[in-house]
């Protein structure tokens, strides 16, 4: 279930802006891979090619290579639709469908794509998803109230329920906490840490504590200035950025020294 | 809260007691009486007064007792409420006359039976007291429901579909720019234009100049509605969050599933009123129906053949052309009774849209 991506060369494009330049990088099956960087950087820009949900924005486009588990994603014939099937997202701000009810909203991935599911497996489908997310016991006596009706932080795991619903191989996680209370984002590390069991997931995060308590890997993206594209400055271990980083934009960066 | 605790209090000091807007307001209303009599009282001049003088006076004496800022902000209420009743008054008349004249003509028998046969001998047997009015607006209703029915069927999903196209698709090139630009302008064509546009195509295209029926009328009311289902459609779609799709894409969802299973049913209570909003746009129109769908007296269900009546253009010729030119009472009553039904039937249109939107709002509660 989980797999192997490799990026070589990548150069990410809005129109002809280079926002990201030149970046390689191997992520590994399994782990947790934090992108940290001010902001601007393209930390989110690079986490959006890896299921190309960057090519959703007009005039977006990328050069190079992204591979999972050896298939590149932007080769020719390659259908996007089938890409973010394999590797799903989880965004900044929870983002429940406000039609549906909870469990709906978990069902989603399966529904609108009009697969037929029996109930006894949809029951099971959703069960076993909210557990996965961490939310079961919360929401198992109210699933056909509406999920916005959830509180920021139930909503962002039930958002979480819903990528894992589709059974994906990897996992993309947009700044999922920056919106959430300590608690919640305490819960939602947590279930970080579960998910790697399974996936591989991949975060952005603006809370290096954070980088520091979830990640396996950290990568660091900085930008040169304003009109100039980010890249990808170093790319370690966790323990190795945060504590003897090789560049020092890396060891300034992750001591407050700006940024 | 007891109201001594407010007065006492020393941030509720130096404030205008409450009874004295009310009293400005009496006040106001007799000095306007009797300002407007000494030029010959009437109940205009009498309402113009009043309302001068309250709106005058009542910020005056606040600003003398709380401040310049407190005397201002009164003045902009009063004008604002002042406005509002004046926005009223053409809405509670309309609604008074159609009910006090409309109401009187209503019968069974003006719902079931058409024109057909009533005569100018038979409205004035009715208005010498020998018999009920007879003579209905049965075919009107059955003409407006089908004109109106099969102009929504043509319109709804070109509009709609157009909105998609305007808000999913289209990425501001050309085309998008001329579609925008020219259904900006189908909203400013005169209704009878639209009428002779369609009465002059299907002339063109059968071949037979004289070519009135239902399905014209239909044609003629959809380049009408066309352009708002475009615009109201359109505004909804766009204030549909674009999180909603990328989340929809992110599951591995197809685009066009996203459009028909998230984005429609997210913006459909937007879309269902205003698609109510069009149909009432199109519903009263008189010259565009006399124009393609001709007139008639008798009952006629099928819209692809013969003419058809309206509630509107029923109106229209019971006031213009009387049944009986001797007592044209009795078609007033009729055209009374049809505006009212009209009404009825636009606030149904209404109440429909509503439940709609009801049922397909994005839900919310714990």
């Amino acid at each position: 279930m989980s797999k192997r991506i490799d990026v070589e060369d990548l150069n990410v494009y809005y129109g002809d802006f280079l926002a990201v330049e030149d970046v390689n990088m191997t992520i590994e099956p399994r782990s947790v891979t934090a992108f940290i960087g001010p902001s601007g950087c393209g930390k989110s820009t690079f986490l959006r090619t890896l299921n190309r949900m960057h090519e959703v924005i007009a005039g977006a486009r990328v050069e190079g290579k992204v591979m999972l588990d050896g298939d590149d994603l932007y080769a020719k014939g390659v259908d996007p639709v089938l890409v973010r099937s394999q590797v799903g997202m989880v965004f900044q701000r929870p983002n429940p469908f406000p039609t549906m009810s909870i469990r709906e909203n978990v069902l989603a991935g399966v529904r609108l794509n009009n697969r037929k599911i029996a109930r006894s497996d949809a029951d099971d489908l959703v069960e076993s998803s909210l557990r996965g997310a961490n939310l079961w016991n919360e929401v198992k006596d109210r699933l056909d109230k509406p999920g916005s009706g959830l509180s920021g932080g139930q909503q962002q795991r039930l958002c979480i329920a819903r990528s894992i619903a589709v059974r994906p191989n990897v996992i993309l996680m947009d700044e999922p906490c920056s919106a959430l209370d300590p608690i919640s984002t305490l819960a939602v590390e947590d279930l970080i840490n579960e998910l790697k069991e399974e996936y591989t997931v991949v975060i952005v995060t603006h809370n290096m504590q954070q980088a520091a308590r979830v990640s396996d890997k950290t990568a660091f993206f900085n930008i040169a200035g304003t009109g100039k594209p980010g890249k990808l400055v170093e790319y370690a271990p966790t323990q190795e950025i945060f504590n003897n980083p090789k560049q020092k934009a890396t060891e300034d960066y992750v001591s407050g020294r700006f940024g | 809260m007891s109201s001594a605790a407010v007065t006492s209090s020393r941030f509720t000091s130096g404030q205008a007691p409450k009874w004295l807007t009310p009293a400005v307001g009496l006040a106001a209303i007799i000095l306007g009486a009797a300002l407007s009599a000494l030029i010959g009282f009437s109940v205009a001049t009498w309402a113009l007064f009043a309302g001068l003088i309250f709106v005058i006076a009542g910020p005056i004496l606040i600003g003398i007792i709380e401040g310049r800022r407190k005397g201002s902000d009164a003045f902009a209420r009063f004008l604002v409420y002042g406005t509002f009743l004046i926005a009223l008054i053409p809405l509670v008349s309309v609604l008074w006359t159609v009910l006090s004249k409309g109401i009187p003509g209503l019968s069974g028998n003006l719902l079931t039976t058409s024109m057909n046969g009533v005569t100018g001998v038979v409205d004035n047997k009715t208005a010498a007291g020998d018999q009920p009015i007879l003579g209905g607006i049965y075919h009107a209703i059955i003409g407006t429901l089908e004109i109106t029915a099969l102009a929504t069927i043509i319109s709804v999903p070109i509009g709609l579909l157009t909105a998609i196209y305007l808000v999913e698709y289209a990425t501001g090139g050309p085309l998008s720019r001329a579609i925008t630009f020219f259904v900006d302008v189908m909203t400013g064509i005169p209704s009878i234009v639209a009428g002779l546009f369609a009465a002059s195509f299907f002339a063109f295209a059968t071949g037979s100049p004289s070519t009135r029926t239902g399905f014209v009328a239909a044609v003629a009311l959809s380049v009408l509605m066309v352009p708002t289902v475009v615009r109201n459609a359109e505004e909804m779609l766009r204030i549909v969050p674009n999180e909603l799709r990328e989340a929809s894409y992110a599951l591995g969802v197809r685009k066009w599933r996203t459009i028909m299973k998230v984005v429609i049913p997210t913006a459909i209570s937007g879309i269902a009123s205003g698609v109510t909003l069009a149909i009432a746009r199109v519903i009263g129109e008189t010259a565009p129906i006399l124009v393609t769908a001709g007139f008639v007296n008798s009952i006629n269900f099928n819209a692809f053949s013969g003419w058809m009546a309206t509630l509107p253009t029923y109106i229209y010729y019971q006031i213009m052309t009387p049944t009986s030119p001797t007592s044209p009472q009795v078609s007033e009553t009729r055209a009374w009774a049809a505006a009212l039904i009209l009404i009825l039937i636009v606030m149904l249109l209404n109440l429909t849209a509503r439940a709609i939107a009801k049922a397909f709002a994005p839900k919310t509660g714990r």
